[in-house]
C-alpha cells in the first residue's frame, strides 16, 4: 500500500480539479517523486472505481550532464575563445585545460583562433575574430527553459554531440471514477470473524463464557437477547465498512493433505463393483501357493503341456509338494486323462499323480474356480451360481515394459443348466458393455479346458483397429464331469487382466511406473477416479 | 501358440484366388486364426542382424500366421490351403490310405529291449515317389521343425527321423547303445564321431543344444541301423547324413522315435496326411511293420478315422442356434469332419480323419460346427441365471479399510508378492529361516526367491524409489503374504496383513501409534487392555531397541510397530527416520470368513424372535393331548391350527419330540383348511428319520432343574473368577503431573522453594526432574514433574499442599497431566 497521505493528497487535488490531473503535474507540483504518484495510482486502481487512470506517454528533449553544463558555462569552443587572450596563448596551456581539446578544434573550424604554429617558444594561438556568438549555449538554454522552437535538424546536431536526449515519460491521466471519494479505507486482505461478528453477538459470547450457566426462570431473558441480537445483526457487522482486496482466480488453490488411492486398485474396486451389479459372487482367492493338480489336472490340461514347464511356471522347493486331495476325483481326474471317459477319448498318456503333486505359484485364478466348481459339484442338489475373482497370478516370464511375473487377473465364472454359446457372448456383452466397450467380435481360438474356445476383441476407436480384450469359454465336460456336476450343466468363463485396461486407462507405458516398489508416487497422487465407462 | 511362415504368393497360387491382405485378415479371423505380420526374409534379416547382411535376400512377401496350439493339421502350407479350401467349399477333404507295397514286404523297423531304458516307442511310414520342388522341400523341413517345438514338446516326447530310402535298405534296427559304442557321420559333418564327441560337439550349437539334455545322462542312446549297419539317426539330436533327404529323393522312409506312443502316432500321421499329396498316388501312404521286443507287430501309419455320433440338437442346444440336422452335418464337413445326417432322428455321424487328433470329444466337434456356422452370427442371448451376489468377506474387509486409511493421510503403495530372501530376512536383520517363507525352486533372477512373509520391505523399497518427493511420506498397504502352513493340504496359505509407513526428519512413532488406534477405531476394537487391544514393549531386530511395542488383541498378539532400526533404514538405501506397523487383519473378520456357495432360501424358517411362553395360555406341553382334544376331531385339529398360526413348532423354536408326540397323534395328513397345521404337518413330516433323534421335549420341572443349576455353575464361575481377580494385581492407574510453582519474587529463594515443593510426601506421590524456567523480569519458576497415583492424589490435594508454603510460593499450576 502506497503512503496513505500522499494518496489523500492526490485524491484532494483530483477532487479540486475539474476533468482531471496529470500524474507529472501532481508529483512536480508537489515535489515528490513520480514513482511515489505512480505507486498511489495504482493502489487507488486496486480499490475499484474510485479513480480512473489513463496511460499517457510523452516525448521531451532533455540536457545530457555536458549539456547542463555547456548551458550553464558555455560551450567548449566558447571557453577556449574566452580563455585566449588578445596576446595569445601558448597552444600547451591551452591543452591542460579540461574544455581544450574538444574546444580547440570545434574554435579552429568556426574560425574564431588561429595558430602561430612559427611562433618562438611552440605554437600559440591567437584569437581570429573580435567576438563570437555562442550559439550552442544560447540554444541548449532555450531547450532548458521548455522552449522547443528549434528546428529537428538542430536538435539531432545536438543530440550527436551527445548535449542532448529524448526522454520518455510515462504518467497517467486521471479523473475521478464513478464511486470517488476521498476518504479511503485500507483494504483488507480476509474477512475475519472479528468482522462477522457483531458487537451484541460478541456480548453474548462474553457473557457466555464469563457467566455460570442461567439458572431455571432465567431462560426467558436469555432468549430475549438472543432475539435483539438477531435484529441488531442488521447493523453490526465491520464487514459492511470494509473494502476487499479482489482475489487472484489465475493462481492454483492449495492442495488438500490427504492419501491417495493406488490406481490399480481404483480400476479393481470398479471391476468388482461391475461383478457386483451383475450378481457375481466373489471367490476366496487368498491362496497364492496351489497344487499342479488344483492348476492343471482338475483342469483337463495334460501333463507335458508347455505351461507346466520350468520356464513358464514358479515351482516351489519348499513346501514342495502338497500331501491331500479329494482321492475318488483324483482317480476320475487320472482316469480321463490317460485313458478318457465321460465321452472323451483323453490325451493316452501315463498320468503321474507326483506331477500333480508339485507345489507351484498358480498361474491362474482358474485353480482357484476348479475348486470352487468341484465344491460346488459335492453339494447334494445342483444350484446356479455365478463367481467373479479378481487377484494375482504368477507366470515365469521374461519380462518386459508390459510384462510381469505377476499380474492380476480379472475373471468371471457362471454355471447353470443349459447355457449356451449365445448366453456366453451376452453375457460378454453386457459385462464390457459396463467398461463402455459396446463393439465386440468373437474369434474361434484354442485353450487346453475350454471348448468352443473365443478370443473377445473390441474394435478400438483411437487405433482404428480390433484388438484382443480378453479370452473366454466354455469349461470342457472333461474338466466338469469328473467333478461330479451334472451332465446337462454348463460352465461359461472369461478372463483378461487388470493391469492393462488400467495402464490404458491412465496412460501408462511401462507397468513398472504401476505396479512394484518403482511405482511414481506422483503418479499416484494425481491419477483421477476411474470411471470405466466414460 | 505356434507361428507359420508361408509365402504368400505360393499360397494364394495354391487358394486359387488371391486375396487383399484385409481379406485375408478377416479370413484367418473367421477361421480361428490370426494374421500376425506381413514381412518378408529380408525384413526379418535386417530387423534381426542389420540392413548390410540382409542386401541379396528374398523380399518375397510371407504371411505370418499363428496357429491354436492343438491343430497340427494347419503348420505347414498344404495343411493350411487344405483346411482353408475345405472350409471355403472350394474342394472335398482328401481321404488318406495306407497302402501295402506294390511288390514284396513292407519295410520293417525291430525295436530291442534296450530302448526300454531310454526312449522305448518309435513308428515307421514310406513315402513312395514323391516329388519335391524346392518349396515342397523347405515345407518339408519346416513342417518337421514345428512339430518338433510343439506336439513332440522340443523332442522330448517325440523325434522325426526323414530318410532317402534308397540309400538305406531293411530292415532296419531301433536300439540302445552306450554312447562310445555309437559312431557315424552325423548330418552335414565330413567325418564320423562317436556319440559322446557329439555331444560335446554340439554343445556349442546353437539349435541342437536345446535338446542334448533329453539323452545326456542316460546310460545308453538311441539309434536306428539299416541292415548294413549304417545309422540313420540318433534320436532325438541328429540323423546320419547317409541317408538325408535332397530334392531327387524320390522314396522316404520316416521314423518317428517317442517316449509317448499317442503323440508319436499323431507325428507320422501328420508328416504323412501333409506330404502324400506330391506322391505319385496322392493321398496314399506305403506301410511300415514295426516289430516290437516282444515280437508283437504293428502296422504304421494308423491313419484311423474314427466316427462318432450325436444329435443336431445337442448342438444348437450348446451352440444357441437352431439349424436343421441337414445344415449341421454340411457345417461339419466344411470343417474336415466328413458328416451325414443318419436319418435316424437327428442323429448325424461325424467321421474323424487322422488329422483331426483334437478332436477328442462331443465339445469338439460342437465347437466346428460353432466355427462353420461364424461365432459372430450366433445370436447373443442373456443367460436366466438367477443368482444373489456376495463379497468374499475378507475382501470387502479390505475394501472398506482400504478406503479409510486413505482417508486417514496415508497413501496406498502395490508391492509384489515375491521378493529376495535379503528383502525378508537379512535386510530386516531376521534369519530366512524363522520367518516360515516359501521358497521358489526356479527363480530366473533373486527378486523371485520367496514368496513375502512381510510387506515391510516392499513398502520401504517405495519409499527408497520416490525419495525426491516430499516428506513426510506416508505409505500403506493391505495385502497378503505367504506362510509355511502344515495344516494346509499345499502346506502353505496367505495371511492378509496391513502395513503402514511413516517416513520423515522425526520417527513419528505418535503418527503410527496414531494410524493403529484410527485402524482399531474403524475395526470397533476399543483401547482396552484384555477385551479390546493394548501395545506392549517388545523385542524385534527390526525395531529401534526400545521403540518397538506388540500389538494385542483380545490378549492374542496380531502384530507390531515401532521406529525401524537404524541398519535397516540404511540398508533400504534410505536416510530418514521410520516408523512402521505390521498387522494381521484376518482376526477381525469375525464369523463372516466362509463364503457360502448357495443362496437359496432356507428350507427351514429362521425364527429369530423369542418364542411367546406359556403366559396368556392355558397350552401346557405335558398335556398336548388333552388340550388340543381329540386329533382325530375337527376340533382338535383346528385347536392345534390356531395355536401353530403364529408358532413353527409346538415348543421353542427347534424340532423336538413334543412336535414328534403331536403328529404321530395325528392319524392322517389334515385338510388344506388347516393352512398352519398343514405346514407344520409336512415341515415335521421332512424329518422322517431324524423324527426319532430330535432333542426331548422340554419340561416346566426339567427347566426349572435346569436353570437352578445354571445358576449355580453361575454362582461357581463369579466365585472363581472373583478368586482369581484379586490373585491378579489389581491395574493402578496413574498419571504423570508438570506442575509450574512461581515464587512472589526475583528474590525468592528458588533452592528453598524446591526444597519445600520436594518436602511434600503422600502415598502414591512421586518426585521426579524438575528445572527453572524464566518468567520475565529475573523471576523464574519452579518446573517440576511427579507421578501419582489417581486413586490416591489428586491435583487440588497437591496444590493445597504447596501453595501452603505461603512464604515462597505464590502460586501452582498444572503445566501437564497425562495419563500412564
Amino acid at each position: 500500500m502506497a503512503d496513505t497521505g500522499l494518496v489523500e493528497t492526490l485524491l484532494r487535488r483530483l477532487e479540486k480539479a475539474d476533468d482531471g490531473v496529470d500524474s507529472l503535474q501532481v508529483s512536480s507540483g508537489l515535489g515528490v517523486d513520480h514513482q511515489l504518484i505512480v505507486g498511489a495510482v495504482k493502489s487507488l486502481q486496486a480499490l475499484g472505481d474510485v479513480i480512473s487512470a489513463e496511460l499517457r506517454s510523452s516525448k521531451h528533449w532533455e540536457l545530457t550532464g555536458e549539456g547542463a553544463e555547456i548551458a550553464e558555462q558555455g560551450s567548449h569552443e566558447a571557453r577556449v575563445f574566452s580563455s585566449v587572450p588578445p596576446e595569445g596563448l601558448p597552444q600547451s596551456e591551452l591543452m591542460k585545460l579540461s574544455f581544450g581539446k574538444i574546444g580547440f578544434s570545434k574554435a579552429m573550424s568556426n574560425k574564431w583562433i588561429r595558430v602561430d604554429k612559427a611562433h618562438e617558444g611552440g605554437p600559440r594561438i591567437f584569437r581570429a575574430v573580435e567576438s563570437i556568438e555562442d550559439q550552442v549555449r544560447e540554444k541548449l538554454l532555450l531547450l532548458q527553459k521548455g522552449d522547443s522552437q528549434l528546428e529537428e535538424k538542430e536538435k539531432n546536431e545536438l543530440k550527436k554531440r551527445k548535449l542532448l536526449s529524448e526522454v520518455t515519460v510515462k504518467s497517467y491521466w486521471i479523473t475521478k471514477g464513478s464511486s470517488f471519494s476521498t476518504s479511503v479505507t485500507k483494504q483488507e486482505t480476509e474477512l475475519t470473524p472479528e468482522m462477522i461478528a457483531n458487537d451484541r453477538v460478541q456480548d453474548l459470547r462474553k457473557e457466555d463464557t464469563e457467566k455460570p450457566p442461567p439458572i431455571k426462570g432465567d431462560e426467558s431473558k436469555v432468549e430475549d437477547s438472543v432475539l435483539k441480537a438477531g435484529q441488531d445483526k442488521t447493523t453490526g457487522g465491520s464487514w459492511k465498512e470494509k473494502k476487499f482486496k479482489p482475489y487472484n482466480f489465475e493462481a492454483m488453490g492449495v492442495a488438500p493433505d490427504c492419501g491417495h488411492l493406488h490406481p490399480l486398485m481404483k480400476v479393481r474396486t470398479q471391476f468388482r463393483q461391475i461383478f457386483l451389479e451383475m450378481g457375481f459372487t466373489e471367490m476366496p482367492t487368498n491362496n497364492f501357493i496351489e497344487s499342479s493338480f488344483w492348476n492343471f489336472d482338475s483342469l483337463f490340461q495334460p501333463q507335458q503341456h508347455p505351461a507346466r514347464d520350468q520356464h513358464d511356471t514358479f515351482f516351489l522347493s519348499d513346501p514342495a509338494l502338497a500331501h491331500e486331495f479329494p482321492q475318488d476325483y483324483l482317480e476320475r481326474v487320472k482316469k480321463v486323462h490317460s485313458e478318457g471317459g465321460f465321452g472323451s477319448q483323453g490325451y493316452k498318456y501315463d498320468w503321474k499323480t507326483e506331477e500333480a503333486q508339485k507345489n507351484i505359484l498358480r498361474t491362474h485364478t482358474t485353480a482357484v474356480s476348479a475348486r470352487m466348481l468341484y465344491k460346488l459339484a459335492q453339494q447334494e442338489k445342483f444350484t446356479p451360481v455365478k463367481y467373479f475373482s479378481i487377484d494375482r497370478v504368477f507366470r515365469n516370464e521374461t519380462l518386459d515394459a508390459t510384462h510381469l511375473a505377476e499380474f492380476h487377473q480379472i475373471e468371471g465364472v457362471v454355471a447353470d443348466y443349459g447355457l449356451t454359446l449365445g448366453d456366453l457372448m451376452g453375457v460378454l456383452h453386457q459385462f464390457f458393455t459396463k467398461l463402455g466397450i459396446t463393439k465386440l467380435r468373437f474369434k474361434p481360438a484354442y485353450n487346453p479346458y475350454t471348448e468352443p474356445s473365443m478370443e473377445v476383441f473390441s474394435y478400438h476407436e483411437g487405433l482404428k483397429k480390433w484388438v484382443e480384450v480378453g479370452n473366454s469359454g466354455v469349461f470342457r465336460p472333461e474338466m466338469l464331469l469328473p467333478m461330479g456336476l451334472p451332465e446337462d450343466v454348463s460352465v461359461i468363463a472369461w478372463g483378461l487382466s487388470l493391469e492393462r485396461p488400467t495402464m490404458i486407462k491412465y496412460g501408462i507405458n511401462n507397468i513398472r511406473e504401476l505396479v512394484g516398489h518403482k511405482v511414481n508416487l506422483q503418479m499416484v497422487y494425481d491419477s483421477p477416479i476411474c470411471r470405466l465407462d466414460s | 501358440m505356434p507361428t507359420v511362415g508361408v509365402k504368400r504368393d505360393l499360397l494364394f497360387k495354391a487358394l486359387g484366388r488371391t486375396y487383399t491382405d484385409e481379406e485375408f485378415d478377416e479370413l484367418c479371423f473367421e477361421f480361428g486364426l490370426e494374421l500376425d505380420e506381413i514381412t518378408s526374409e529380408k525384413e526379418i534379416i535386417s530387423r534381426e542382424q542389420g540392413d548390410s547382411k540382409a542386401s541379396g535376400a528374398s523380399d518375397v512377401i510371407l504371411y505370418k500366421i499363428d496357429v491354436p496350439a492343438n491343430r497340427y493339421d494347419l503348420l505347414c502350407l498344404e495343411g493350411l490351403v487344405r483346411g482353408l479350401q475345405v472350409f471355403k467349399n472350394k474342394m472335398e477333404a482328401p481321404r488318406y490310405r495306407r497302402v501295402s507295397p506294390a511288390s514284396g514286404e513292407p519295410q520293417k523297423l525291430f525295436i530291442t529291449k534296450e530302448t526300454a531304458a531310454v526312449r522305448p516307442y518309435a513308428v515307421a511310414a514310406v513315402l513312395r515317389n514323391l516329388t519335391f520342388t524346392q518349396e515342397r522341400y523347405d515345407s518339408f523341413i519346416e513342417l518337421q521343425e514345428k512339430l518338433h517345438q510343439n506336439v513332440c514338446r522340443k523332442r522330448s516326447l517325440v523325434a522325426i527321423g526323414t530318410h532317402d530310402l534308397d540309400t538305406i535298405s531293411g530292415p532296419f534296427t531301433y536300439t540302445a547303445k552306450p554312447p562310445r559304442d555309437i559312431s557315424f557321420r552325423p548330418l552335414n559333418q565330413t567325418k564320423e564321431y562317436t556319440a559322446t564327441q557329439l555331444m560335446s560337439l554340439y554343445k556349442t550349437d546353437s539349435h541342437l543344444r536345446h535338446y542334448l539334455h533329453i539323452i545326456e545322462d542316460k546310460p545308453v542312446y538311441p539309434v536306428i541301423y539299416d541292415s548294413n549297419g549304417i545309422v540313420l539317426s540318433m534320436p532325438p539330436i541328429i540323423n546320419g547324413d547317409h541317408s538325408k533327404i535332397t530334392l531327387k529323393t524320390k522314396n522316404v522312409f520316416i521314423e518317428c522315435t517317442a517316449t509317448d506312443l499317442t503323440k508319436a502316432k499323431i507325428v507320422l500321421d501328420m508328416m504323412v496326411t501333409m506330404f502324400s499329396e506330391y506322391c505319385s498316388q496322392p493321398f496314399t501312404v506305403e506301410e511300415a511293420e514295426v516289430v516290437y521286443p516282444d515280437g508283437k507287430t504293428c502296422k504304421y501309419p494308423e491313419l484311423a478315422y474314427r466316427k462318432e455320433k450325436l444329435s443336431s440338437e445337442f448342438i444348437n442346444r450348446k451352440v444357441g442356434i437352431n439349424e436343421s440336422t441337414e445344415k449341421i452335418a454340411q457345417l461339419l464337413t466344411r470343417m474336415c469332419l466328413r458328416s451325414q445326417a443318419t436319418g435316424v432322428g437327428d442323429e448325424i455321424e461325424v467321421e474323424i480323419p487322422p488329422t483331426r487328433s483334437d478332436v477328442i470329444h462331443a465339445c469338439d466337434i460342437m465347437e466346428d460346427a460353432a466355427m462353420a456356422y461364424g461365432f459372430n452370427n450366433i445370436t447373443r442371448t442373456t443367460p436366466r441365471t438367477y443368482t444373489v451376489a456376495n463379497q468374499f468377506p475378507l475382501n470387502k474387509l479390505t475394501e472398506l479399510l482400504r478406503q479409510d486409511l486413505a482417508a486417514a493421510g496415508f497413501t496406498e503403495a502395490l508391492n509384489f508378492a515375491l521378493c529376495s530372501q535379503e528383502d525378508i530376512a537379512d535386510k530386516l536383520g531376521k534369519k530366512i529361516s524363522e520367518t516360515k517363507a516359501v521358497h521358489i525352486s526356479n527363480p530366473k533372477t533373486a527378486e523371485f526367491q520367496v514368496a513375502r512373509t512381510t510387506l515391510l520391505p516392499g513398502l520401504l523399497k517405495t519409499i527408497a524409489a520416490n525419495r525426491k518427493m516430499p516428506l513426510p511420506l506416508k505409505l500403506f498397504e493391505i495385502s497378503d503374504v505367504v506362510l509355511k502352513d502344515e495344516t494346509k493340504d499345499v502346506g502353505a496359505r496367505n495371511s492378509r496383513r496391513f502395513c503402514a509407513v511413516y517416513y520423515n526428519k522425526s520417527p513419528g512413532f505418535e503418527v503410527i501409534h496414531g494410524v493403529l488406534d484410527r485402524t482399531m477405531q474403524l475395526l470397533e476394537v476399543k483401547s482396552v487392555r484384555g477385551e479390546g487391544y493394548h501395545i506392549q514393549a517388545a523385542d524385534d531386530s527390526t525395531f529401534f531397541p526400545g521403540r518397538c511395542a506388540e500389538i494385542f488383541v483380545h490378549g492374542k498378539s496380531v502384530g507390531r510397530l515401532g521406529v525401524l532400526h537404524p541398519d535397516v533404514i540404511n540398508r533400504f538405501e534410505l536416510t530418514m527416520p521410520c516408523s512402521a506397523v505390521e498387522m494381521d487383519i484376518e482376526p477381525f473378520l469375525g464369523h463372516t470368513a466362509e463364503i457360502s456357495l448357495t443362496h437359496d432360501v432356507p428350507m427351514q424358517e429362521v425364527v429369530k424372535h423369542k418364542f411367546p411362553t406359556q403366559d396368556g395360555s392355558s397350552f401346557c406341553p405335558a398335556s398336548t393331548k388333552t388340550v388340543f382334544g381329540d386329533m382325530s376331531t375337527a376340533a382338535g385339529l383346528k385347536a392345534l391350527n390356531e395355536f401353530l398360526a403364529d408358532r413353527s413348532y409346538i415348543e421353542g423354536f427347534m424340532a423336538s419330540q413334543a412336535d414328534t408326540a403331536v403328529f404321530n397323534a395325528i392319524p392322517s395328513t389334515p385338510s388344506a383348511t388347516f393352512c398352519h397345521l398343514l405346514r407344520w404337518y409336512n415341515h415335521i413330516k421332512s424329518f422322517q428319520r431324524e423324527r426319532t433323534s430330535l432333542p426331548a421335549a422340554k419340561s416346566q420341572s426339567d427347566d426349572e432343574a435346569e436353570s437352578a443349576e445354571a445358576a449355580r455353575v453361575k454362582e461357581q464361575r463369579l466365585a472363581e473368577y472373583a478368586a482369581k481377580k484379586s490373585k491378579k494385581p489389581a491395574l493402578i492407574a496413574k498419571s504423570s503431573i508438570l506442575l509450574d510453582v512461581k515464587p512472589w519474587d526475583d528474590e525468592t529463594d528458588m533452592g528453598k522453594l524446591e526444597e519445600c515443593v520436594r518436602s511434600v510426601a503422600m502415598d502414591g506421590l512421586l518426585w521426579g526432574q524438575s528445572k527453572l524456567l524464566p518468567v520475565g523480569y529475573g523471576i523464574k519458576k519452579l518446573q517440576i514433574g511427579c507421578v501419582v497415583e489417581d486413586d490416591k492424589v489428586g491435583t487440588d490435594l497437591l496444590e493445597e499442599a504447596i501453595t501452603a508454603f505461603e512464604e515462597y510460593v505464590q502460586s501452582v499450576d498444572v503445566a501437564a497431566f497425562n495419563k500412564i
